[in-house]
């Protein structure tokens, strides 16, 4: 298994040979590291619910959680948002949006070397609240907020 | 198997700034064809993203993440000739694994 992933990253394998062992799982063995997808968080309907199978109920508001995103998205099938902490130890970054049908949209975990920060988009079904969710190194929970209209909802497009 | 992982790493100075696009239709399975039948979800659940062979993020997605979806992360300290990998897994098993070298 070791040898194959070598030539693998040494790119002696063909695209041909390599589809099928993919499938296997044999070259993939980071994939071995990483956490399930938290079903209980992910599929809540309602983002008290989230909150709660995230861990993150009782979180702190912070002001060192950064949010850019428009004030007005004219289409919710994309809607980007960066945030920044800069909140020492950071960890994990989760993003929920109050008025979606599953309200907890992503959680990511870093670690060194990179960095508390993250861009990405989002289907938002209606104007809502996001909120941003940092982990810290120690297990506490920060929380951030901020408002999105949206124009044109993008939970069925 | 999906297509292809388009991976970027741009330096700006001491911090890289790391794209990933991943082509998915992240299907929600709220959507209805003209029929009225209801297109099943199908959307990437975990993604890891690898430096040299050790995971540095590893993320979990909802089917509210965008259509194709395509994150934006910084790092400090990635070198030209260091490897990122980037593996996702959808909600149907399907998977896909692709791997650059920094320039």
């Amino acid at each position: 298994m070791l040898e194959l992933r070598r030539q693998f990253l040494k790119g002696g394998l063909s695209a041909a040979l390599l589809t099928p062992l993919l499938g296997t799982g044999l070259l993939t063995p980071t994939r071995v590291l990483a956490a399930d997808w938290n079903r209980p968080a992910f599929t809540a309907r309602n983002v008290g619910d989230a909150l709660k199978a995230y861990g993150s109920a009782n979180a702190a508001e912070s002001r060192d959680i950064l949010i850019n995103a428009p004030e007005i998205a004219e289409n919710g099938a994309k809607v980007e948002i960066e945030i920044t902490s800069n909140i020492a130890n950071t960890r994990s970054l989760a993003v929920f949006a109050d008025k979606n049908p599953m309200p907890l949209c992503s959680s990511i975990e870093f670690s060194s070397p990179v960095l508390p920060y993250l861009r990405e988009q989002l289907k938002l079904s209606e104007t809502t609240r996001i909120r941003v969710v940092a982990k810290t190194a120690e297990g506490k929970f920060h929380v951030a907020f901020r408002e999105i209209k949206v124009t044109l909802g993008g939970c069925g497009g | 198997m999906g297509e292809q992982i388009k991976i970027r790493a741009q330096n700006q100075g001491e911090i890289t700034d790391i794209r990933i696009l991943m082509q998915h239709p992240m299907e929600t399975g709220q959507r209805k064809d003209d029929k009225g039948q209801i297109f099943p979800a199908q959307f990437i659940q975990t993604f890891s993203v690898s430096l040299n062979g050790k995971v540095i993020i590893d993320g979990q997605l909802n089917t509210s993440v965008s259509k194709n979806p395509l994150f934006t992360f910084k790092a400090r300290g990635i070198k030209s000739g260091d490897k990122l990998s980037v593996a996702w897994t959808d909600n149907t098993g399907d998977k896909r694994q692709d791997e650059i070298t920094v320039s």
